[in-house]
């Protein structure tokens, strides 16, 4: 297996934006259970420019985030490309491609990079997801299994 | 009339959008600066047990929590009768000013090398798709790489005190739940090159430096930017020092009178009224003795260094000898010098750093101090962005029946206006399109105040511009997106 981070990020305050985060604390069980040393997980509110020294130390990174595009039904992971614009006018933070393509530049790594978007509803001050929600967790969580054991393609919904 | 909107779009509540009205003869005749303001918060922690607030409003704000984690904490310690700033244990105050000032620092280096130094070093014209810490790592990958380090080294210092990236539990009521271990301390203290707080405290120097040399090749246009008077408002210590964490709030005027003389926040709601104006969901705070025409202000580092007598700390004294020479001693009132300001403070940041982390009573284990409960607390921080009010009354079953916040941001909303006033006056006047240098006009003047535009998950950070102009008859005539 590659030496792979998954990365959650969202506030889990904030009902279903905590997606990230909830998929994180899923897999620390199970990520414990395999066993391999492969895997690392790390998971915050945002990403920012840090991140890029970060997924400069492995072969392959997966973010987890909330997503409402509609588009997507339950979850997607779909592969990201660095991508050099900024669309932020303010600060405080950054895309997955931002991320990585600060690292391709700065470190001159080049870790392949997923999202692993999962489909969200609602974004209360509240810190359970909503019931569709957690459903859509549970099955991207199952996926990801199966994908990182060489199962699933990516794309897979 | 025509009306240009620049309208950022964001995925939650909580967005800004500026609207500039032209007359019939291209000359501008009003412009706004609207934020949704959320304070869904303020209801929302009401009957809820009081000491889950220093957790829980981290909820408001992702970009910084560690802010409003310690402006609730320290209004609490007021509640459970720990006192007003000063009467936790010395461990449970230094590890809160750690805390404080590792914030502080990743906050203004993340500004100072994704923001000011692209729009320095690239120049403000250049294409704003590349005018980002990218686009440094391409033509100075040097400075990229301390932007990246100097980020992380900051967040390093928060999660040794604050105990996670998420919900950080580090300050509670009364005091701090952990202290700072030996072998903590010496990952910041003598960390391996360039992880390390002597390194971050050089090239904190050499950020103020490179923005001394810019300003010094560029003074006729960083001193015109959006320059007027006003108000200064922050906390300082009681002996009239810079200080981030705790003391007493000051206010200067324009010409640097004393126009609120070192008072208590405990009763801040004696000095400050927040004025409603129907045309925005974000409120204008004032002073009150002084009114709502004249009683605005400014907060945020260039506040801070207005009010501030002197700087504790050797190096970011002698920075700020310098940039008070610039104005003789008397107020600055430059807007870009704003970020000159905030170079000084990431500087003083790294040296208070320093001086804590060498402070023996960071280990030790007296962290939490109770006494007599009172029912209302205030607690004031002079955050990244400016000073943040957090208020809490509670009932006798302890459960929160006011909440009232006043953030950073809601504080420069009435400077923020008057700087875009003053550019498009500059730059739209007999416009009748949308131009790059007036969108980027509009960026810099509002950017310099570091907005936290009710960032309560990590989307709404993101902010395309969305520009529209409208000619007298209120149709669209031009139409620019980021």
């Amino acid at each position: 297996m590659k030496k792979t981070l998954i990365y959650g990020y969202g506030n889990p305050g904030r009902q279903d934006d905590g997606l990230g985060a909830r998929f994180i604390d899923l897999c620390e069980e199970w990520v414990q259970t395999i066993g391999t040393g492969q895997i690392s997980l790390d998971c915050n509110y945002q990403l920012n420019i840090e991140d890029a020294e970060i997924i400069a130390g492995y072969e392959q990174v997966i973010f987890v985030d909330a997503s409402i595009v509609d588009e997507i039904d339950s979850y997607k992971l779909e592969k990201i490309a660095a991508d050099n614009s900024s669309i932020e006018f303010s600060m405080h933070a950054v895309s997955v491609g931002f991320v990585l393509d600060l690292c391709q530049k700065i470190y001159l790594k080049f870790p392949e990079t997923y999202v692993l978007h999962i489909k969200a509803y609602s974004f209360d001050f509240i810190e359970e997801l909503t019931p569709a929600a957690q459903s859509n967790l549970e099955v991207a969580f199952e996926f990801l299994k199966r994908y990182l054991s060489g199962y699933s393609q990516v794309d897979s919904e | 009339m025509q009306k240009v909107t620049i309208e950022p779009v964001t995925r939650v509540e909580g967005h800004g959008k500026v609207t500039i009205h032209l007359d019939d003869n291209l000359n501008v005749a009003q412009t706004r600066l609207h934020i949704v303001e959320f304070r869904g918060f303020e209801r929302f922690v009401q009957g809820r047990p009081y000491w889950e607030a220093p957790v829980l409003v981290q909820r408001l704000c992702g970009i910084c929590p560690v802010s409003h984690h310690l402006a609730a904490a320290k209004a609490l310690d007021v509640i459970v009768g720990a006192g007003t700033g000063h009467g936790l244990t010395a461990t449970g105050e230094k590890m809160r000013r750690l805390m404080h000032y590792g914030q502080m620092f990743q906050s203004h280096s993340l500004h100072f090398f994704h923001l000011s130094a692209p729009d320095f070093l690239l120049g403000y014209d250049s294409d704003p798709a590349t005018r980002n810490v990218v686009g440094l790592a391409v033509k100075f990958p040097e400075l990229a790489t301390k932007a990246v380090l100097m980020r992380k080294f900051g967040q390093e210092v928060i999660h040794f005190t604050a105990g996670k990236k998420i919900h950080g539990t580090g300050a509670i009521p009364g005091g701090i739940n952990k202290n700072l271990p030996i072998e903590e301390r010496d990952i910041l203290l003598k960390g391996a090159d360039p992880l390390n707080i002597d390194t971050m405290i050089q090239w904190a120097y050499d950020a103020v430096q490179l923005f001394k040399d810019y300003y010094m090749n560029n003074k006729e246009f960083v001193d015109n930017f959006a320059h007027f008077p006003s108000n200064h408002f922050s906390l300082v210590r009681k002996d009239g020092a810079l200080d981030f964490y705790h003391g007493v709030l000051r206010a200067v005027d324009a010409e640097g009178k004393r126009i609120l003389d070192d008072v208590d926040y405990q009763d801040y709601n004696h000095y400050i009224e927040e004025e409603v104006r129907s045309w925005s969901y974000m409120k204008f705070p004032y002073l009150k003795h002084i009114g709502k025409e004249n009683g605005w202000y400014r907060v945020g580092p260039l506040a801070r260094l207005n009010t501030c007598d002197f700087i504790p700390s050797k190096l970011a004294q002698q920075e700020f000898e310098l940039y008070k020479a610039h104005t003789n001693g008397k107020p600055n009132n430059y807007c870009l010098h704003t970020h000159w300001a905030r170079l000084i403070e990431l500087l003083h940041a790294g040296e208070v750093i320093k001086e804590l982390l060498l402070d023996p009573d960071l280990q030790k284990d007296d962290l939490v101090i109770k006494g007599t409960k009172l029912h209302k607390g205030v607690g004031l921080i002079e955050a990244p962005r400016g000073t943040l009010f957090h208020h809490y009354e509670i009932n006798d079953n302890d459960q929160i029946t006011l909440a009232n916040l006043i953030v950073s941001t809601t504080n420069n909303n009435e400077p923020m206006n008057r700087s875009v006033n003053y550019v498009a006056k500059k730059m739209m006047t007999g416009q009748s399109q949308i131009t790059e240098p007036m969108k980027n006009a509009v960026e810099i003047a509002i950017r310099a105040y570091d907005p936290c535009l009710s960032c309560a998950t990590h989307a709404m950070g993101q902010m395309p511009l969305d520009i529209k102009l409208f000619n007298v008859n209120g149709e669209i005539v031009d139409h620019y997106r980021s």
